[in-house]
């Protein structure tokens, strides 16, 4: 008919994607549709079905309204808030790049949670023993000794997957059991446990290895801390490292199609042991994190609890990006410094704030609930529909 | 049933699929559909299943307009598929296969299996398609799931048969087979549209045949007076050349030795049983045989991607048996592998990132580490430029080329390194002649260039329009060696089919 319309490209239509792992497809963007744009309807629509959940208990809609305003007033609303804010995110954006990464390489990693404990209780260590030392040389010496204890937690379940086939959801889950337990047992040995105490608290840090506030020159009860900068730091490192080093282009080949990175000469296992000992090290990062820049010491619960599974909803949302992580760590970040204000401003119970993460992470995980809610036509199907049809 | 197409046009964004396509296909006859990738066939084919609602035309069956808004309509209206990838449930019996989902049932929503073989036995009566109706389809020979498949659209009414692809898959043999079935259902008044881009086998067994090209029709052809150049240039626009200029080899030293290699399956089953052979410089040596006969396990022994049991493999007198597949590659061996998709490039990564996919750990695409993007574009953009890759935009993701385009690629990449041994697996399965032409190009070039060439290919004619010396393998054995000049198609079909020299 018309003439003006595009032909066909020289050779015939685009080949559909194949060898693409399941976690690929589940949390790795394809295309801005998927990294920006179904984040932020996710995001919006969790607000939205949120409200509706909480009226739905007999909350009035002006109540509601001043829940979402104290939500909003208690995440940025004051130097406060974005410093509570900011305070959650850091440990967040820690355990989502540790995720991230895994996702990258096409693991599961769900064993932050185990890889946070056990960095954290060698951080620990490292904080309460060598008192004396200048904090230039105490502080990264604490932070190193978190990464090198979630390295090895994390190295675990790599070797066994690389040697073994052992996969990695089962394994990291398993871990985090046997890491839980172990922080309870360690904590009331006499080495961990604060002298004239039965409960299982450790020893203080001492503040050569103390993380710094970095506004306690405004207000002491700023807590934001060089934790931040720390995390902020990991997330340049890690987006430089998968995106501009060869050992990340192996990452990603391994994760995009096994088989074609073995065909390239790639080592499969080796690479998972590396994707999880660099991703354990960033857990045990955020474990040394809550240790030497939040708590001062370590208690059974000093990861949240669940910062470690919080990770795998911050990657998700952040679409396995370093910045993505870094983006919807902050927003999370924000939720949990805003449900507390909610709670005391407006009455709603901060679980509306666990009810809101679910749904964005449904919403993420399954795209097609939002591209159906707002019409939004389906990114060229057609290429899967023909799969099989000529050759 | 008669079935015509009046003037179906489907558009997608930036791409028009079909422009004003029509055609008919006559009851009692067979339509060959033939038409380069990306010709617009499969559009054309989702528009006929219901998968696709055209922008514009209709579809008449025996002169009655029928609108489809889903493939449950087009069965209704008497439209079956039989699809080159069969949809069948491997550990089902040929019974339960062909009644899934129109299983007859016994009261409580009991399967009545009684029914379900009495139904599957009586079409495969009417129609000569004999298979046990309670063999397991896992447990048939290829030509036998095609007769379940088959059975299975019959069982749903179906009168006019589109077959995709159908002997894609088969051995000569069963082809030969197809084709009786064919000239079977033809026989009972079926309407038969078989897609193909086997000129040959478009020629030999219909009665029209309508060519498609750039989502047009360029025009029908009788099969009684075509010959297969008349039809290649119709595909392709333009007069195609389907043997390939090369003067006579010269060949070298051994660059490539295989001396005694064997390889087991997991279970001690032999893929490869005792095989010796050599590649010389200067040469193409193509091994033909119809595939699964140990062709995939042969390549992958030699570039190192599976261990073998027994055996020595050398390359220029370094054995590299136990050597780790970069260090084979390192070594001097180019390989494109037989699948694309699956191996031969990441579909979520760039052109460029592709273009490097197996050294992208070298100097000048990395140093110490840190992958070095002005060198890697610079390369890309010539590699792209000199093999022709379209369109060259070496940021795109290597998904969005089409199949010709995606192989070009590869063949880029590695014909780009200077290594003494090229591997090519099934160089030009499933892309367009234009392509193929070129890579058939490409690969002599290499030839005279004094490399020596491993070609596998399931396609006898790319085979001898290569090689100089020709291997058959059957059984994972080498079954035959012979000097391109001195045999015929129909022997080396004799030894692929398991005729022993």
């Amino acid at each position: 008919m018309s003439t003006t319309t595009p032909q066909m490209p020289e050779g015939g239509p685009p080949e559909p994607t194949a060898g693409q792992t399941f976690v690929q497809r589940l949390a790795v963007a394809q295309d801005w549709r998927s990294a920006i744009l179904i984040p932020f309807l996710a995001v919006f629509t969790a607000f939205v079905i949120g409200g509706i959940i909480v009226m739905l208990t007999g909350v009035p809609f002006t109540q509601m309204i001043e829940a979402y305003v104290a939500l909003f007033k208690g995440s940025v609303g004051s130097i406060k808030a974005i410093s509570e804010t900011l305070t959650n995110a850091t440990p967040l954006i820690l355990t989502g790049l540790s995720v991230a990464l895994a996702f990258r390489a096409g693991l599961f990693n769900i064993g932050g949670e185990g890889q946070l404990l056990i960095g954290g209780m060698v951080a620990v260590v490292v904080g309460f023993s060598f008192g004396g030392l200048p904090w230039i040389v105490h502080l990264p010496m604490a932070l190193l000794a978190g990464m090198l204890g979630g390295a090895a937690w994390g190295f675990i379940p790599g070797f066994l997957r690389a040697r073994t086939g052992a996969h990695e959801v089962i394994t990291t889950i398993m871990l985090n059991y046997i890491a839980v337990l172990l922080v309870q047992f360690l904590l009331t040995t006499t080495f961990f446990q604060r002298e004239g105490r039965q409960d299982p608290v450790s020893k203080n840090v001492e503040p050569s290895a103390v993380l710094p506030q970095l506004l306690g020159w405004i207000n002491p009860a700023l807590r934001v801390n060089l934790g931040l900068i720390v995390a902020l730091i990991a997330a340049f490192v890690i987006n430089w490292l998968l995106f501009r080093t060869t050992l990340g282009y192996e990452f990603r080949a391994v994760g995009a199609n096994p088989a074609a990175a073995r065909y390239a000469g790639i080592s499969v296992p080796r690479v998972y042991v590396l994707v999880m000992v660099i991703a354990g090290a960033l857990a045990g990062l955020a474990g040394a994190n809550q240790i030497l820049g939040v708590l001062g010491r370590a208690t059974p619960g000093f990861s949240g609890p669940g910062l470690g599974f919080d990770g795998i909803a911050v990657a998700l949302l952040g679409r396995s990006n370093p910045w993505g992580v870094v983006a919807a760590a902050l927003l999370f970040g924000g939720l949990k410094a805003g449900g507390q204000e909610m709670q005391v401003a407006a009455h709603v119970s901060p679980d509306l704030i666990g009810v809101m993460q679910a749904l964005i992470i449904m919403f993420v995980a399954a795209p097609a609930l939002i591209t159906t809610l707002y019409r939004l036509k389906a990114p060229s199907t057609s290429a899967q529909i023909t799969k099989g049809w000529a050759s | 049933m008669e079935l015509e197409l009046r003037g179906i046009t489907k558009r997608f964004p930036g791409v028009l699929a079909n422009d004003d396509v029509s055609l008919t296909a006559r009851s009692g006859k067979v339509l060959a559909l033939i038409g380069e990738n990306g010709a617009g066939k499969s559009t054309l084919m989702n528009v006929l299943s219901g998968l696709y609602q055209p922008d514009e035309g209709e579809i008449y069956i025996d002169g009655v307009q029928q609108v489809f808004d889903d493939p449950g309509d087009a069965i209704k209206a008497g439209i079956g598929m039989v699809h080159q990838h069969f949809m069948l449930v491997p550990v089902f019996s040929v019974a339960e296969n062909v009644v899934l989902g129109v299983e007859p049932v016994k009261g409580m929503g009991v399967l009545d299996r009684k029914k379900a073989r009495i139904e599957v036995r009586e079409i495969s009566e009417r129609y000569g398609l004999a298979v046990d109706p309670d063999a397991l389809v896992e447990e048939l020979p290829v030509g036998i799931q095609q007769r379940v498949e088959i059975i299975k659209i019959l069982l749903r009414g179906a009168k006019i048969l589109v077959f995709d692809e159908p002997t894609a898959v088969l051995t000569p043999q069963e082809v030969e087979e197809f084709f009786g079935i064919v000239a079977e259902l033809k026989g009972r008044g079926a309407t038969i549209i078989f897609i193909t881009h086997k000129l040959k086998e478009a020629l030999a067994i219909a009665d029209d045949i309508t060519v498609l090209r750039g989502g047009k029709v360029v025009g029908n052809a009788d099969p009684a007076t075509a010959t297969p150049e008349d039809l290649a240039a119709m595909m392709v626009g333009r007069d195609i050349d389907l043997t390939v200029d090369k003067t006579a080899s010269e060949p070298g030293q051994d660059v490539l030795t295989l001396n005694d290699v064997t390889m087991l399956d997991d279970y001690g089953r032999p893929l490869l049983r005792s095989i010796s052979m050599s590649v010389r410089a200067g040469e193409i040596v193509g091994i033909a045989g119809i595939q699964g006969n140990g062709q995939t396990e042969l390549v992958e022994a030699i570039t190192g991607l599976l261990p073998i049991a027994s055996g020595k493999i050398e390359v220029l007198g370094e054995d590299i048996t136990k050597a780790s597949p970069r260090r084979r590659h390192r070594i001097g061996i180019a390989h494109v592998p037989e699948d694309r998709n699956e191996m031969g490039m990441i579909g979520s990564f760039t052109i460029k990132e592709n273009l490097v996919l197996d050294n992208y750990y070298a100097e000048p695409f990395s140093r110490r580490g840190v992958l070095n993007d002005g060198a890697i574009e610079t390369a890309a953009e010539q590699m792209v430029e000199a093999y022709d890759v379209r369109p060259p935009m070496i940021d795109n993701t290597g998904s969005a080329l089409s199949g010709g385009n995606a192989q070009k690629m590869i063949v880029a990449r590695e014909f780009s390194r200077d290594v003494p041994l090229v591997i090519c697996a099934q160089p030009t399965r499933g892309i367009d002649v234009g392509s193929i032409e070129y890579i058939h190009e490409q690969i002599v070039r290499k030839r005279d260039e004094g490399k020596a060439i491993l070609i596998v290919s399931t396609e006898l004619d790319e085979i001898f329009a290569l090689s100089d010396r020709i291997l058959v393998m059957y059984d994972g054995q080498i079954v035959a060696e012979r000097a391109a000049g001195e045999t015929t198609p129909t022997e080396i079909g004799l030894f692929m089919a398991g005729r022993t020299a």
